[in-house]
């Protein structure tokens, strides 16, 4: 019987280190070692076709880049492939394991840092013949470690939008549009009536996050963590008095899942969004009318916050010119300001802004905000901290901001340093 | 039954049966091949990245990965900062899951297989599939059925209002309902329950209770599964032979009795696969919160398999995802050992044997 087992034992160890062998032999480069290329050095160039990877908001993104690349590709003679992401960050993080990454892909900054640290991406950002016409916050947003890894995509900022209905039935003009916190208390409490309450916003630093930059404030600065600074405090606490004295709403306390639902259900009279709110309207909420104003001023002046993607390059792609060569094209001012007419984001280059606020006029706000805008923070394991600062601020009603931001200082003080 | 009966002698290596063992492995060997190269090997590589620090780059047995011994382990138990304090956070908010969902849909669906079972019952064959439905509908398309109903202003609130209860923001409302039917915030509880923390969670957290959020998913979780164990009930039901019942019944138990002493104990092995079920089920809670929430509000519904996925795919720390799972495997071995020791087979006790001795008996 022990004998039987044993040779059981060891019969089934065989198969599974034959089972072994099998695998590594089929998974090919799986289990070579990737070059360890990083942040330096030069392009790779070979005849392979470049795939891409997006997260794509819709339709009418992925038709707009799969033609531009489509049109690229009869240029260049190189072929190449569009993907839709269901889940970005999960088929990259695959990819990068797999050894088998997309030559070109949309990147969040919060991600950069984790993927070059481990070498997955490629720097390239000094290579980018149009590098110096984007705007310099945003080579800002994709710098890590002093290099500019990658061509950002396009940008967002956040402002303030209006429902002109909703105004003009509280009484209020254009001579009204809140410029300070004061008047911005003032016109909130005048908009909420009646089940609509005036100012609304989704429960997160990347909202919030601009009422503190109003104030001076900011989560990290020079690389040292900031979070419970008085600044941050009193943005807080203005947002909390807001909140309780019930004329600021979160938008899910409202039965909305984010500020455009809000907006659009006419929840909320003002809300605090991004120029993606514009492509909601124009398909959910049709017969809402809106216009879009710059967000008051704080105590430290104006201030708010800015969201961007950049097209990533990975360390191991093959063929690292042609992929430089489309980040080239898709970044270019007519390529941008068609995806701008396709689907609705901002170019994220300077030479395209006189067009683009000649041809989006109600919308030059969002552009504006470009000069004074915030990001989020970058470093690597900052994206945890802000998930748990996120969460806190949902109960931010009943808690103490200095409390909150003092969890949040700790936490960011072990990834970023004091 | 005779004991001394000579036992046949064993299939060896010997004689006309030579070739069967080699038989036996050729026919096994494709399922040992694959479950071993897609599920034995992988666990094995988990378990080496848990011990490393590979960063999601390449192969984790290149030579640029070291040994870091117990550190991811470390940074998640007793790490002191964020990493610790959300998993105690997971453990706090799966624990509550388990502890309602285990008993609740074994209670549930033993009551439904039992009104199944009965004869008199009309339409048997439509409350079996009625039950059954939810079992086999996708956990996604539930979720968002859920969402929908238990919206500020959905079904579930409207429903309540009825009754005069003002239904909170289930998937947007983090209070735990402990502390919310008590009327207590998240701060108010006395000073050592408050101060003293284990896993970075203080006790006041520990036992502030499932959020509504949570809440939601437990009455989710019973509804999906009891219709699967109300099954293995039912079959097990109609193997329990009607002569014991019979008996009982002549001896003048009532139908409670009958189902306590003579029905439940015969149910026994069922009861424990079905315990055990949904130990694993519940501690591995994903689908819901994936879809769902993403451990919102305030993270509330994460769970150890979800801080798992997001420590790995989204934060980079695939060092900590796998120890995350490891631990969860663990805690499933050690609840599932426990369930086996509560549920394991007593030996009569001395004052029960003596209830039923005939009195004055001597031996």
């Amino acid at each position: 019987m022990t004998r039987h087992t044993l040779r059981a034992a060891l019969a089934t160890g065989a198969v599974l280190m034959t089972g072994a062998f099998v695998l590594s032999g089929c998974g090919g480069s799986g289990f070579e070692e990737p070059a360890d290329t990083g942040s330096s050095g030069g392009l790779t160039s070979s005849d392979d076709a470049l795939a891409l990877l997006i997260g794509s908001s819709g339709e009418a993104e992925t038709t707009a880049v799969e033609d531009a690349v489509a049109a690229w590709s009869k240029d260049s003679g190189v072929k190449a492939t569009v993907q839709t992401a269901n889940d970005l960050n999960q088929q990259l993080a695959q990819g990068f394991a797999a050894g088998s990454p997309p030559d070109l892909f949309y990147l969040a900054p919060e991600a950069i840092a984790g993927y070059a640290g481990n070498g997955s991406l490629k720097a390239y950002g000094d290579e980018l013949k149009n590098k110096d016409d984007f705007y310099p916050s945003l080579v800002d947003n994709f710098t890590f470690d002093g290099d500019f890894y990658c061509a950002p995509k396009d940008f967002s900022t956040l402002q303030l939008i209006i429902n002109t209905d909703l105004w003009a039935a509280a009484g209020l003009t254009d001579a009204d549009v809140p410029t300070t916190w004061d008047q911005l208390t003032e016109v909130s409490k005048k908009l909420t009536t009646n089940g609509v309450v005036g100012l609304g916003f989704s429960n997160e630093y990347q909202r919030l996050g601009a009422f503190m930059a109003q104030a001076g404030g900011a989560l990290v600065k020079d690389d040292k963590a900031v979070a419970n600074s008085q600044e941050n405090v009193d943005a807080l606490t203005y947002v909390k008095d807001g909140l309780t004295g019930g004329y600021f709403g979160y938008a899910k306390d409202l039965g909305a899942g984010w500020g455009g639902e809000a907006f659009g259900k006419q929840l909320v009279a003002m809300v605090i969004e991004g120029n993606w709110i514009t492509g909601a309207m124009k398909a959910d909420y049709p017969d809402v009318k809106y216009t879009v104003a710059e967000l008051p001023a704080g105590p430290k002046g104006q201030g708010t916050m800015q969201y961007t993607n950049c097209w990533g390059m990975a360390a191991d792609s093959p063929n690292q010119k042609a992929a430089l060569d489309l980040a080239e094209y898709l970044t270019s001012t007519d390529q941008q300001l068609a995806f701008s007419k396709a689907f609705g984001p901002m170019p994220s280059i300077q030479s395209a802004a006189d067009q683009w606020s000649s041809d989006n006029p109600d919308l030059a706000a969002f552009l504006k905000g470009a000069d004074y805008a915030q990001f989020m923070p970058t470093q690597d394991g900052t994206q945890e901290v802000i998930t748990d600062f996120n969460a806190q601020l949902e109960s931010l009603k009943t808690s103490d901001p200095k409390q909150i931001l003092d969890s949040v200082q700790s936490n960011l003080e072990a990834v970023v340093g004091g | 039954m005779p004991s001394a009966v000579a036992t046949p002698r064993r299939a060896g290596s010997s004689g006309i049966r030579r070739g069967e063992g080699l038989a036996g492995w050729i026919f096994t060997a494709p399922v040992i091949i694959i479950l071993g190269v897609f599920l034995f090997i992988p666990v094995l590589m988990a378990l080496w990245v848990s011990f490393s620090d590979w960063n999601g780059r390449g192969s984790p047995f290149s030579s640029r990965v070291g040994f870091v011994g117990l550190e991811n382990y470390a940074a998640v138990t007793t790490g002191g900062g964020l990493t610790e304090r959300n998993f105690g956070i997971a453990l706090r908010n799966n624990a509550w899951y388990v502890v309602l969902v285990v008993p609740l849909q074994t209670a549930l669906s033993l009551f439904l297989a039992v009104l199944i079972n009965r004869a008199v019952i009309r339409g048997r064959g439509f409350f079996r599939t009625a039950y059954y439905f939810p079992s086999m509908t996708s956990s996604v398309a539930i979720t968002i059925l859920w969402l929908f109903l238990f919206n500020a202003t959905g079904v579930v609130n409207e429903v309540l209002s009825w009754v005069g209860i003002d239904g909170p923001n289930w998937f947007h409302d983090p209070r735990g309902i402990i502390h919310a039917a008590l009327g207590l915030g998240p701060l108010a509880g006395p000073d050592w329950m408050v101060q003293n923390t284990f896993l970075g969670v203080s006790w006041w957290e520990w036992w502030s209770g499932p959020s509504f959020a949570m809440t939601a998913f437990v009455l989710m979780g019973v509804f999906t599964t009891s219709g699967t164990f109300m099954l293995l009930f039912v079959a097990a039901l109609q193997n329990i032979g009607s002569e014991l019942g019979e008996a009982g019944m002549m001896d003048g138990a009532t139908a409670w009795q009958r189902f306590w002493y003579i029905t439940l104990p015969q149910l026994r092995p069922t009861i424990f696969t079905v315990v055990t079920l949904g130990l694993i089920g519940c501690w591995q809670v994903f689908d819901q919160i994936y879809t769902g929430t993403q451990g919102g509000p305030a993270k509330t519904t994460l769970t150890p398999a979800y801080l798992s996925y997001q420590a790995a795919f989204e934060n980079q720390k695939w060092g900590q995802g796998a120890a995350i799972a490891f631990i969860l495997f663990v805690i499933i071995i050690v609840f599932t050992l426990f369930q086996r020791w509560v549920l394991r087979e007593r030996p009569v006790s001395k004052r029960r044997i003596r209830q039923y001795q005939v009195k004055g008996s001597t031996s």
